[in-house]
């Protein structure tokens, strides 16, 4: 048996790995969240917890990911810097490799602007650059982030990060990127790819600097229910790239919701056969997890390679 | 300097509503740079106050006066006599000033005219913009002279976040992202290989973290 996590075995051995994301809900039961692990538990290779995503106050990514633990799916712990400092994040963490949690996905974190408590005041001690690095010394080092000795069982997470393709300075991305990979990044996820020939450009200075072999990059997807929710991240959400083409194409549908799931399963299909280097696909479904299995199988991702 | 900006007067008006005698302090220094808490902008609120109080029935009786500096206990030991009548004192310092008033005049009603908002400095006539976050460790010259501690609205030392879009920061499209800037100003400088480099965890034990702080010069100690 070994300790590495599924996730990390599947693309350790050169798989192409398949993640998906559960938003914990805003209140306190697992109900629903069981539900939709149960429902993507043959689909996926692990699943994101979302930790508090756009600063809405939602039940913990720790808490939730040890619900979605117990119907059988491998989380992966988002850990933002927006609202612990260096003692918290250590000491949730730690907590969730007890629990059983090896891969933690480290984020800057949306501004509490953007949430439901904008009046609140934000953390960041540690950025997710200083995050990723210092995860890696309690693994490789065994010592906390002050430096001081870890005695006995050091957490040996499985460390990804994040990378926005799609976001300004373009030519800085991939000097950004590796410079996680440098600090310890195992596994990327990128930013939903809508505009897939940027995606292909950055993908191309990827491997051009050979980044591709020395980290796993999960291309991030998104599938769309209709042109305003299109138009919408077009126009407000920062670090986004939708063409327009994507909203007519979801605006001149006869079934949007199934226009978009088929654009979603057309870019997993583009993406795996043509785009070098990509070693997964994570899906993110908002608010909509029941279409994941669906574009599992008809990307031919299904089933899931069996590991551990 | 410190940039502060005048409450609302209905706010002021309240904080003394049951005062007699008040006496209005301005301060000379970063508050009169910044146009909110000098000579013209005391008089101006002392008589706003004064009428409004007038309409309401309960005249005020105002005095005003300017500080060289309220952060400085040489200066405001020199109104002395001016407090001894009053029943509060309106003070359109910085926060720093307040407090150095409600210190020596332990027996008055000290109140604060004004936010203070930030260190910084001006860009246009009526414009201020915050530069410093006083974190108590420069890193300027890690950073091509920008500072990301207070300019990115997330602090980050390996910047930039993923919510940096055409220059501009995520919260707010009137903001120009730090790390934008940064890049920027490398690059022009040949200087990107530095961006390189991770940086480290902040020593925030320098900063407001560390708890209060103070700033000794042993060498300009004059013995008493």
């Amino acid at each position: 048996m070994s300790n590495l996590s599924k996730l990390q075995q599947v693309l350790d051995s050169d798989q192409f790995a398949v993640t998906a994301e559960i938003g914990p809900p805003k209140h306190s039961s697992s109900e629903g969240i069981r539900h939709h692990a149960e429902m993507m538990r043959d689909y996926v290779d692990a699943t994101n917890i979302t930790d508090n995503q756009t600063a809405i106050v939602r039940m913990s990514s720790i808490a939730a990911g040890a619900h979605v633990l117990n119907s059988g799916i491998e989380p992966i712990i988002q850990m933002t810097c927006r609202d612990r400092n260096r003692i918290a994040i250590q000491s949730d963490l730690l907590g969730a490799y007890s629990l059983g949690m090896c891969n933690v996905l480290c984020l800057s974190g949306d501004h509490q602007k953007f949430g439901n408590h904008p009046t609140a005041k934000n953390v960041y001690d540690v950025d997710s650059m200083q995050l990723i690095e210092n995860l890696r010394r309690m693994r490789d080092e065994k010592v906390f982030f002050c430096g001081e000795a870890i005695k006995e069982a050091e957490p040996q997470f499985f460390i990804g990060a994040v990378a926005n393709p799609f976001a300004d300075p373009f030519e800085f991305r991939v000097d950004r990127l590796e410079k996680k990979v440098n600090a310890g990044a195992q596994f990327i996820q990128t930013q939903c790819i809508f505009d897939m020939e940027r995606f292909e450009r950055f993908m191309e200075m990827v491997r051009e600097r050979g980044l591709d072999q020395r980290v796993h990059i999960l291309a991030g997807v998104t599938p769309m229910k209709s042109w305003k929710a299109a138009s919408y991240m077009q126009n407000n959400v920062s670090g986004m790239i939708v063409p327009n083409e994507l909203v007519e194409r979801l605006k001149n549908a006869e079934d949007p919701k199934r226009e978009g799931l088929d654009i979603c399963i057309e870019q997993i299909k583009y993406i795996k056969e043509k785009v070098k280097g990509v070693h997964g696909v994570h899906i993110m479904a908002i608010a909509w997890e029941e279409v994941v299995p669906e574009i599992v199988e008809k990307t031919g991702l299904y089933p899931r390679p069996k590991v551990g | 300097m410190i940039v502060a900006q005048q409450k609302p007067i209905s706010e002021i008006a309240q904080m003394i509503s049951d005062c007699k005698k008040v006496l209005f302090l301005g301060c000379a220094g970063c508050v009169t740079v910044c146009l909110s808490g000098g000579e013209k902008e005391t008089d101006v609120l002392a008589s706003a106050i004064r009428i409004k109080r007038t309409l309401e029935n309960n005249p005020l009786e105002a005095t005003t006066f300017t500080c060289t500096r309220q952060c400085d206990p040489e200066y405001i030991a020199g109104i002395d006599n001016l407090v001894k009548d009053v029943d509060a004192i309106v003070s359109l310092a910085c926060g720093v000033g307040v407090q150095y008033l409600a210190e020596r005049f332990m027996d008055k009603w000290v109140v604060p005219a004004m936010d203070t908002k930030f260190a910084g400095g001006s860009v246009v006539h009526g414009l201020w913009e915050e530069k410093c976050g006083l974190c108590g460790e420069c890193i300027l010259h890690r950073t091509g002279g920008i500072c990301p501690i207070i300019r990115c609205s997330k602090s980050i030392l390996n910047g930039p976040c993923g919510g940096s879009q055409y220059g501009k920061c995520e919260i707010n499209k009137d903001i120009d992202c730090a790390w934008q800037l940064i890049y920027d100003r490398m690059k022009a400088l040949g200087k990107l290989d530095k961006l390189m480099e991770i940086q480290p965890l902040k020593d925030w034990s320098k900063s407001r973290d560390g708890g209060p702080r103070k700033s000794i010069r042993e060498d300009v100690m004059i013995d008493e």
